[in-house]
């Protein structure tokens, strides 16, 4: 965990400081959109591999560990580096549907 | 202060981009061929795409002392077209010799298919033929840890690969230790909401070091900011890095890769450059 160890000059107070209010809002607009979700007209997406993976990614940065955003990276990123046998689609979704099916870790690669 | 945006594609942009951007202290920015947001239709598009590269751009930033240079390929989204690739690879020999072509790029992967590997090796191979730099690029948000996993292992296995000459760009966090641990150059995309923001690109640049690492904006004809580099060099101050730590990141690190083509110089001061075309 060295690299994690006194890596940015500034302290926590000057962090905090300078930073918080605009980290404020982004934990809201998640929240928000969250909510959003939960009013949304027609609950019919509660399955979504996108939805799945965000709430696990939400999860994820109530940990102690540092580390967070590399876990999230991998939550929302396909583990699998087999090649396709041809190309499915040009754009990618922004989460795996196959991560969504698996257990969320990272591969070993990753640690 | 002075920078080099490493990563722009500015035939996306406006003049007044080049113009706010000379205004904000770019002095030299580097054009990867990319797609076009549709598949083209003919070899004969690429073509055109090259002749504008290396014609037009250079003249346009030009007027603002801004030196151009650019990087041609058949880029990853369309690389699992084999037959377009076919027809387009044999265009960009006859190229490299030009005064603003540094080398090939951006290749790499798109959805990571065995099509777009092949290409990719095409490419590969036509750069070590040709003694080209490249820059790579690496797949966007849940296909980016696999096909940067695929690139590095693909080029770490062909012992012909000279690492210093080789870019894997759109690092983040899930992967820029994969391709600095290997001895690539690391570059960092400031681009919203896709790739990474300013913050998360000190991040990274605190923990993994200073050393064959940059960031740069490529800004393109999607949601991207042709100022993203002075809006890192901001950030930089915020966080508390001075002003050698800053410059070293947007410009001397650049300038370290670039001046590995001896076709690669800075204009000088004050006055536009016309490239002969």
């Amino acid at each position: 965990m060295s690299r994690y160890s006194r890596a940015c000059p500034m302290s926590q107070h000057a962090l905090i400081d300078e930073f918080f209010i605009e980290h404020r809002v982004h934990v809201l607009e998640v929240a928000a959109y969250l909510d959003r979700l939960n009013r949304a007209a027609e609950q019919d997406a509660n399955d979504d591999f996108r939805y799945v993976a965000l709430k696990r990614a939400v999860a994820e940065l109530t940990s102690s560990v540092p580390g967070r955003v590399e876990r999230v990276q991998m939550i929302f990123s396909d583990p699998d580096v087999r090649l396709l046998e041809e190309r499915d689609q040009q754009s990618a979704w922004g989460a795996s549907k196959q991560a969504s099916r698996s257990n969320g870790l990272p591969p070993p690669e990753a640690s | 202060m002075d920078y080099i945006d490493m990563h722009a594609h500015m035939v996306s942009r406006t003049t007044d981009d080049y113009e706010q951007m000379a205004m904000a202290g770019c002095k030299v920015v580097s054009e990867p061929a990319f797609w076009a947001g549709f598949d083209r239709r003919s070899a004969d598009a690429f073509a055109d795409y090259f002749h504008e590269l290396t014609t037009f751009e250079p003249q346009r930033a030009a007027r603002f002392g801004i030196r151009h240079y650019t990087w041609l390929c058949l880029n990853p989204k369309e690389g699992e077209d084999r037959e377009m690739a076919r027809r387009v690879l044999p265009l960009i020999p006859p190229l490299l010799d030009h005064p603003n072509v540094l080398g090939i790029g951006e290749i790499g992967l798109n959805r990571v298919t065995r099509n777009e590997l092949a290409t990719f090796r095409d490419h590969v191979e036509m750069a070590i033929e040709h003694d080209q730099m490249i820059i790579i690029h690496t797949p966007h948000l849940e296909d980016k840890y696999k096909g940067t996993r695929v690139i590095v292992d693909t080029l770490a296995a062909d012992a012909r690969i000279r690492r210093e000459r080789v870019i894997i760009d759109h690092v983040e966090e899930h992967t820029v230790d994969m391709v600095v641990s290997e001895g690539f150059w690391a570059g960092i995309t400031l681009y919203p909401v896709t790739k990474c923001t300013p913050a998360r690109a000190i991040d990274m640049i605190e923990m993994y070091g200073d050393d064959r690492i940059y960031a740069a904006s490529a800004c393109d004809w999607g949601r991207s900011a042709p100022l993203a580099v002075p809006r890192f060099i901001v950030e930089m101050r915020r966080r508390g890095h001075d002003e050698a730590f800053i410059r070293k990141i947007v410009f001397d690190n650049p300038l370290a890769f670039l001046q590995q083509n001896p076709k690669f110089n800075l204009p000088s001061a004050r006055v536009p450059v016309a490239l002969n075309a």
